[in-house]
């Protein structure tokens, strides 16, 4: 089990890097503290008087949404490190060290789950204040946290992917959003996907954003969905997590400096 | 392959698309020497340097370092090199005694070991004073010395440099040059790429030149130079009067018939060993006054013009290898 333990004394070698950064250039913490309160107050008090919601507060559906949203961007630090380290030589260094062909990236989405740690913890405090309140027991809200971690830690590798492949930390950003924001957007996460016209509420019924959205909603706000939705949220969780882990230590080894 | 040779690759080829990176490239390192790749930007020297570090698969030929082949052996031959390339591959947001430390537990050293040698790199490297500095804050020379550093973490046996001093200030270059010179006392091998000529002439033992993918001249300094023929005798008369006779007197010394060049009497030598004196005995003989006798060899720089047909040192100067950065 040497090679095991080895993988894991790297990744966590590795996590601890990405995390010695967040205080040292704070850039960064702006993204994940900051942007978050800024999304949850705009949407609250900006859209929250124009879109029904009901059974809901407009701040008790948006949170589960606006949660999951940034989740999803969470793992971008992933991808500008990436970007970095490719662009510096870093990754050449790595690659030359007897060390797990796996760990730089898994250090980097083992970091990721950190900062979307305080993200959420962040965001509930906010929300809290601007009137959200749990309607669900403990236990519940604390799979929900749990099932928003797994699912932020899937778009890690997502970011890992796009970090190893585009030409510049800029674009692995721009990449990103182009392709998340839009999802996010066609889903649950906002608006009622009732309200959407037609085509797009066929997109956003099967659009996983909208799955995990609605288990967040079952595990916060005890909304009727049952536990098949979130089950369905964890297996795309996992699906999208493996997934793009194969696709990234793949891409990884026969990295090239551009 | 024999045991006392640390790195040895035979019919080397990698392109890149249509890009033809190296052509059946052969190399041969004897443990405890260095070998200076040398060749202009592009020419493929990190593309070798890639292959025989583990990043690159080649597309065909095989190497092996320090006994373990880099295809098949790769992650054992991980533990036998250090790497250190143009470009300082240090973590600025790290101090540098970090950096070290998490080089040190990626190599998996004994508990205890990575901070250890970490103050040991830092004080050989004369970086003590930076060592809990973050590494964005240290010099371009400081950064290089650390990233040397970081390659020399594992006291590894065999040492990759890609053109270690591209871009440093001529101290920190000669520093560099001193610390490299130090580690081969100690019995490391070394492969070094260059684009600049004074430093294979330095520091290589053997020098492989190589221009477009390929090897195109292979030996010491000297041999190389030697190649070229072309050693010669600059002599400066005391007067100009005396040319006549000077050409005469040294007409049996040179191989070409003597010419002026500025006032300058030229030619080029038959035979190295002796021609200075002979060529003074014979003009004191002619009742030739002689103001200087010089004789000179050609550069390194010589030599690579005529195998290549262009200069070494590269226009832009910028160090990048073009299609492979």
């Amino acid at each position: 089990m040497s090679g095991f333990r080895y993988a894991l004394s790297d990744t966590l070698v590795l996590a601890r890097r990405s995390l010695l950064r967040i205080p040292r250039a704070p850039d960064l913490l702006l993204s994940f503290t900051v942007q978050p309160i800024m999304f949850v107050l705009l949407f609250a008090y900006v859209f929250g008087g124009a879109i029904e919601t009901p059974g809901y507060s407009y701040i008790d559906f948006l949170m589960p949404g606006i949660i999951v949203q940034t989740m999803s961007f969470g793992g971008f630090v992933t991808a500008l490190g990436l970007s970095e380290d490719l662009r510096k030589g870093l990754i050449d260094r790595f690659r030359s060290l007897p060390m797990s062909r796996a760990a730089v990236l898994a250090g980097r989405t083992l970091a990721d789950i950190v900062t979307n740690t305080v993200s959420i913890a962040i965001m509930l405090g906010v929300g809290v204040i601007a009137g959200f309140s749990f309607d669900a027991p403990l236990l519940h809200i604390l799979a929900g946290i749990l099932l928003l971690l797994l699912f932020g830690y899937a778009f890690s590798w997502v970011f890992a992917f796009v970090g190893l492949t585009s030409s510049s930390p800029e674009a692995a950003q721009s990449l990103g959003f182009i392709v998340i924001f839009p999802l996010t957007f066609v889903s649950s996460a906002f608006v009622p996907v009732d309200s959407m016209p037609a085509a797009l509420q066929a997109f956003a019924e099967v659009n996983p954003f909208t799955i995990v959205v609605d288990a967040m909603r079952h595990l916060f706000l005890g909304a009727p969905v049952g536990d098949h939705t979130v089950w369905g949220a964890v297996a795309w969780s996992l699906g999208i997590t493996l997934f793009f882990a194969y696709l990234s230590v793949a891409r990884y080894k026969r990295a090239v400096v551009r | 392959m024999a045991a006392d040779v640390a790195i040895e690759a035979e019919g080397l080829c990698k392109s890149y698309g249509d890009v033809r990176a190296l052509e059946q490239v052969d190399l041969q390192v004897p443990a405890g020497t260095v070998l200076g790749l040398l060749g202009p930007n592009g020419a493929g020297k990190t593309t070798a340097v890639r292959i025989l570090t583990t990043l690159l698969p080649p597309d065909g030929g095989s190497a092996r370092v320090a006994g373990l082949d880099v295809t098949r052996q790769a992650q054992e031959l991980r533990t036998k090199i250090g790497l250190a390339g143009q470009y300082a591959a240090v973590d600025e947001n790290l101090t540098g005694a970090e950096n070290l430390e998490m080089v040190g537990r990626l190599y998996h050293l004994p508990k205890g070991e990575p901070a250890a040698r970490a103050v040991e790199l830092l004080e050989r490297f004369d970086l003590s004073d930076a060592a809990d500095r973050l590494v964005r804050t240290y010099s371009g020379g400081m950064r290089r010395r650390l990233d040397l550093a970081a390659a020399l973490v594992a006291r590894p046996p065999v040492l990759f440099l890609d053109e270690p001093t591209t871009g440093l200030d001529p101290r920190s270059r000669i520093a560099l040059w001193e610390t490299i010179e130090g580690r081969v006392a100690q019995g490391t091998t070394v492969l070094l790429t260059t684009q600049y000529l004074d430093e294979a002439d330095r520091l290589a033992d053997r020098i492989s030149v190589i221009d477009r993918g390929r090897v195109i001249a292979e030996g010491s300094s000297d041999e190389l130079k030697d190649q070229l023929g072309g050693e010669r005798l600059d002599v400066t008369l005391e007067s100009e009067a005396d040319t006549e006779a000077a050409i005469a007197a040294l007409e049996p010394v040179a191989s070409e018939r003597p010419a002026l060049h500025d006032g300058v009497l030229r030619m080029p030598i038959r035979q190295r060993k002796g021609a200075i004196a002979e060529a003074v005995r014979r003009l004191h003989e002619a009742g030739v006054g002689i103001d200087d006798v010089a004789m000179t060899r050609p550069t390194l720089d010589d030599v690579f013009l005529t195998l290549t047909g262009h200069a070494a040192e590269a226009e832009d100067g910028d160090g990048a290898e073009e299609g492979e950065r």
